[in-house]
């Protein structure tokens, strides 16, 4: 049973939607706005600002974060910057370009409307972040500085040093923390959505656990935002946060939010690669590092020696060797995937050999010490913390590693999902990277999301709702989703088995990685999806969570995040199996060009795989939305 | 390269609750590789607690690169312990010896309550921001963001200021158990920048008088700037001074106006 989904865009021609929907979107009068009550759950950058908006226009506002403060979500470790479509230096940049550039990077498997909305509202984020004090990067005349980031072909990222999502998150954090003390917004820290209650087919509140107490109680509200962020811990080590998790989504998907996209996730080329089995999370060092470094291997598998003892004509630069033109620039797809298959060919280097090298001896050698320094000190300082070793004398290593999800909670034009009531925003949504995301645009939508599009849509729905009665937490659907979250807890306290969740997890995620990773087959895929669902039975005998689920306990905590998990695993494998075509973040090796590059079957799959809860996670149904283009053509990336 | 360090001692302070009375419990690592970060060895540990039916260490800890503020720790006396410049989750264990033995206590401080174990109650530090720490600017009504310029030695300070995280190693570090750095760092953030000036005053007052309801007084020790793993400079704390005795006098001014 599948249909066709509609993403309710506007009409008119594609930059006149967003201002036609403002104009013909029905609006709640300020003096009804306080009679409405939403609920944000998540305060990271999509969160805070959709928290922090909301309340200043008038409604109720409950915010619940896991964390202790809002200001330790996860956005906060962004490092690189935001693109908006300022065109400050006068380079050709414009709202079309950033619009068709978005589209390209995602492999034309985005919603054009909502992309176009994007991009005309990322002029507005930076004029609202710097009124609220972000310190952006300065020329010494006091304007604000840009650089060229990702491969665009125009600077337009602006930036705060190698602090971007720090500073916005703080930012948003004030905006929201103004709000708190005037009492606009109800905050609830250290608390974790547990489910979503959904009655006569919409959204009407939803279950926390508080952390601390470990007592479960109910919320209700007119409308309920979800920002909580992506899911790439699926595959245990990430560069995600520890914490972040699917958990918030996947409740609602289970209550009938369609999921779009699951397979589309991104993998960040140069993080340091992994050097113990027991190592908890991945570092990322930033992309800047390819401007100067050369990325080599050994040519020949095996080989051991030191870096420095390696002649220069037994290395393989083999991104300089493979694609000319673009050499070690070449983008994150692509040189993540060349790095997988030396290494897999055994010209993996370190003790682990599961790295490459990306060396600066060529560059110190033409800039001098001091000039690199004054680039990538930084980094290099912490590489030398992690790793102990000094890039100025040794070749950095690095590795791919999950970074980013596109896929997330399906949305309409308006940000909501496919139950009434309920929105995602941010990383939580599927909606505007496509295939694969351009480097500095996720703080850009999640800003986007929050300050900008959701206080304008939430009305559109919230109007409907004046004056009527909706159900409060005495209707017996809380108590008995209260029931099942009890339930829930008390079956991991008392399975009694041997293995701790961050056993399970680790597995879990080797499986993942392995078969849903950086390149996908037909046969590992069909692979994964026995092996999630017999790990899954066994944690579901095997689990092991001491203490017991009155007060604080993490162990318990992490178990209903990691069962999420494989269930979600399931459905990426799914999608990635479903999808016989290459696009973006997603490879599939019966999909290549001659060159190994991604093919997509644009006749056959440009479309959003959205898929539906059945009960059964082996079983799901498959949805899609059709994207239509209007305004732009299909072309081939090409990086030769 | 690799070394392993052998016969670790580690003396970790258990609590169960904020009211009940903790002890030191006494955990040996025989063999960790000086690779592992050091909570990763707590990561080890755990799972050996939890293999041996006993509950797991809590903490606090989250993206562990140093930047969210959510991990914290005593290490040996010392707060994030004695790299400088680094909070304990980007602290790597070949700062250690084999045979050290480390103390790790939760932060020390009357105004970070201890929750459970290791983890503490840092929601002072959000009241401080709830009372003025932010810009008031709508969303919506903000002006071309080139219309003001800021000069970059302005604007660098400011950052220098801004990169604060928020984690509460000032405090654990201060004899007093003051929060004269952290409230300093946002208010000098923001009463730099010309965005700021609407509210400089007010903001300074606010923040101060907020601070002082939680916290210490600070008798200018030094030892949070040693502690802070942004090293971020104690002149915040001037310029914080500087402005709460304008803000004084400032106010004051309105007030007989009015």
């Amino acid at each position: 049973m599948s249909s066709i989904l509609d993403s309710k865009s506007p009409e008119g021609l594609l930059a006149d939607k967003w201002q036609n929907f403002k104009a013909n979107e029905k609006l709640v009068n300020p003096a009804n706005k306080r009679k409405f009550k939403v609920i944000v759950v998540g305060t990271g950058l999509a969160g805070a600002s959709a928290a922090a908006t909301l309340a200043e226009l008038g409604y109720q506002v409950d915010a619940f974060t896991f964390h202790d403060s809002p200001r330790r979500a996860h956005s906060i470790a962004a490092q690189g910057g935001i693109n908006a479509a300022k065109n400050y230096r006068g380079d050709g940049d414009s709202v079309n370009r950033l619009f068709y550039d978005t589209i390209k990077g995602g492999d034309f498997r985005s919603r054009e409307s909502n992309v176009h909305r994007l991009a005309e509202v990322s002029v507005n984020i930076i004029d609202q972040m710097v009124a609220q004090g972000v310190p952006f990067a300065r020329e010494y005349g006091g304007m604000l500085d840009n650089r060229s980031f990702g491969g665009a072909q125009v600077s337009r990222t602006f930036y705060a040093r190698g602090q971007t999502g720090q500073q916005l998150l703080l930012g948003a954090y004030q905006q929201l923390a103004r709000q708190v003390g005037q009492g606009g917004v109800r905050l609830f820290n250290r608390s974790e959505l547990v489910d979503v209650v959904v009655i006569e087919g919409r959204a009407a509140g939803v279950v926390v656990r508080d952390l601390m107490t470990g007592e479960l109680s109910s919320h209700s509200a007119h409308a309920v935002v979800l920002a909580t962020g992506g899911y790439g811990n699926a595959f245990f080590l990430s560069t995600n946060a520890m914490a972040c998790n699917v958990t918030a989504a996947w409740r609602a998907h289970k209550r009938g939010a369609f999921f779009a996209n699951p397979c589309y996730t991104q993998i960040h080329p140069t993080c340091i690669p992994q050097s113990d089995d027991f190592q908890s999370k991945l570092t990322l060092m930033s992309e800047s590092l390819r401007n100067d470094g050369r990325v080599w291997v050994p040519e020949v598998a095996g080989d051991n020696r030191e870096p420095h003892l390696i002649p220069e004509d037994e290395r393989d630069y083999y991104l300089e060797r493979l694609y000319p033109s673009f050499g070690n620039l070449a983008p994150r797809d692509i040189s993540s995937r060349a790095a997988k298959r030396a290494v897999d060919a055994g010209q993996g280097v370190g003790l682990k050999q599961n790295g490459v090298y990306l060396d600066f001896s060529e560059a110190i050698g033409r800039l001098g010490r001091d000039t690199v320094a004054e680039r990538y000190g930084n980094l290099f300082d912490m590489y030398e913390r992690i790793t102990g070793e000094n890039p100025y004398d040794v070749p950095m290593r690095i590795y791919p590693a999950s970074h980013y999800t596109m896929g997330g909670l399906w949305v309409d034009y308006e940000l909501m999902t496919t139950i009434p009531g309920l929105y995602a925003a941010g990383e939580a949504n599927f909606s505007d990277h496509g295939a694969n995301r351009l480097g500095a645009s996720a703080l850009m939508q999640g800003l986007s999301d929050g300050y900008f599009v959701l206080p304008y849509t939430i009305s559109n729905y919230l109007s409907e709702w004046l004056n009527k009665s909706v159900p409060d937490t005495s209707h017996p659907e809380f108590a008995k989703v209260e029931n099942e979250a009890r339930d829930r807890y008390n079956r991991f306290a008392s399975v009694g088995g041997t293995r701790s969740p961050d056993w399970f997890h680790r597995e879990l995620g080797k499986i993942i990685w392995d078969y849903c990773g950086m390149e996908r087959t037909e046969a590992g895929l069909e692979k994964a999806l026995g092996e999630i669902p017999a790990l899954y039975e066994e944690f579901k005998k095997d689990l092991r969570v001491t203490g017991g689920t009155d007060g604080l306990n993490q162990t318990l905590e992490k178990a209903g995040r990691v069962e999420d998990f494989f269930e979600l695993g399931m459905l990426m494998c799914r999608d990635a199996l479903d999808r016989k075509e290459s696009c973006g973040g997603h490879f599939r090796a019966e999909y290549q060009t001659e060159e190994g590059e991604a093919l997509r079957d644009d006749d056959n799959f440009a479309h959003v795989a959205a898929w539906e809860n059945t009960g059964d996670p082996m079983a799901p149904n498959r949805h899609v939305e059709d994207l239509v283009y209007e305004e732009v053509h299909f072309q081939t990336r090409s990086y030769k | 390269m690799t070394n392993t360090l052998k016969n670790l001692t580690l003396k970790v302070w258990r609590q169960d609750g904020p009211n009940t009375s903790g002890s030191f419990e006494t955990h040996t690592i025989e063999e960790i590789t000086d690779e592992a970060s050091f909570l990763e060895m707590i990561d080890i540990l755990n799972e050996r607690l939890i293999e041996d039916d006993k509950e797991a260490i809590v903490f606090d800890h989250d993206c562990r690169e140093g930047i969210c503020g959510t991990c914290s720790l005593m290490i040996n006396g010392q707060a994030h312990g004695p790299e400088r410049g680094t909070a304990t989750c980007q602290l790597h264990m070949r700062k250690f010896s084999s045979g050290d033995t480390i103390v790790i206590e939760p932060w020390r401080a009357s105004a970070f309550p201890i929750i459970r174990d290791l983890m503490v109650d840092r929601s002072s530090f959000d009241r401080i921001v709830e009372a003025g720490g932010y810009i008031t600017a709508a969303t919506g009504g903000a002006p071309d963001a080139n219309l003001i310029p800021v000069p970059k030695p302005v604007s660098d300070a400011a950052m220098d200021a801004a990169q604060c995280i928020g984690c509460g190693a000032c405090v654990a570090a201060c004899p007093n158990g003051a929060a004269n750095l952290f409230t300093a760092a946002k208010i000098t953030h923001l009463n730099l920048l010309p965005q700021g000036q609407a509210e400089r005053y007010s903001r300074a007052e606010d923040m101060v008088e907020t601070m002082d309801s939680f916290f210490g007084s600070c008798t200018n020790h030094g030892e949070c700037e040693a502690a802070c793993p942004k090293e971020i400079s104690i002149d915040v704390i001037a310029l914080m001074n500087a402005d709460y005795r304008k803000a004084k006098v400032q106010n004051r001014k309105q007030l007989s106006r009015t």
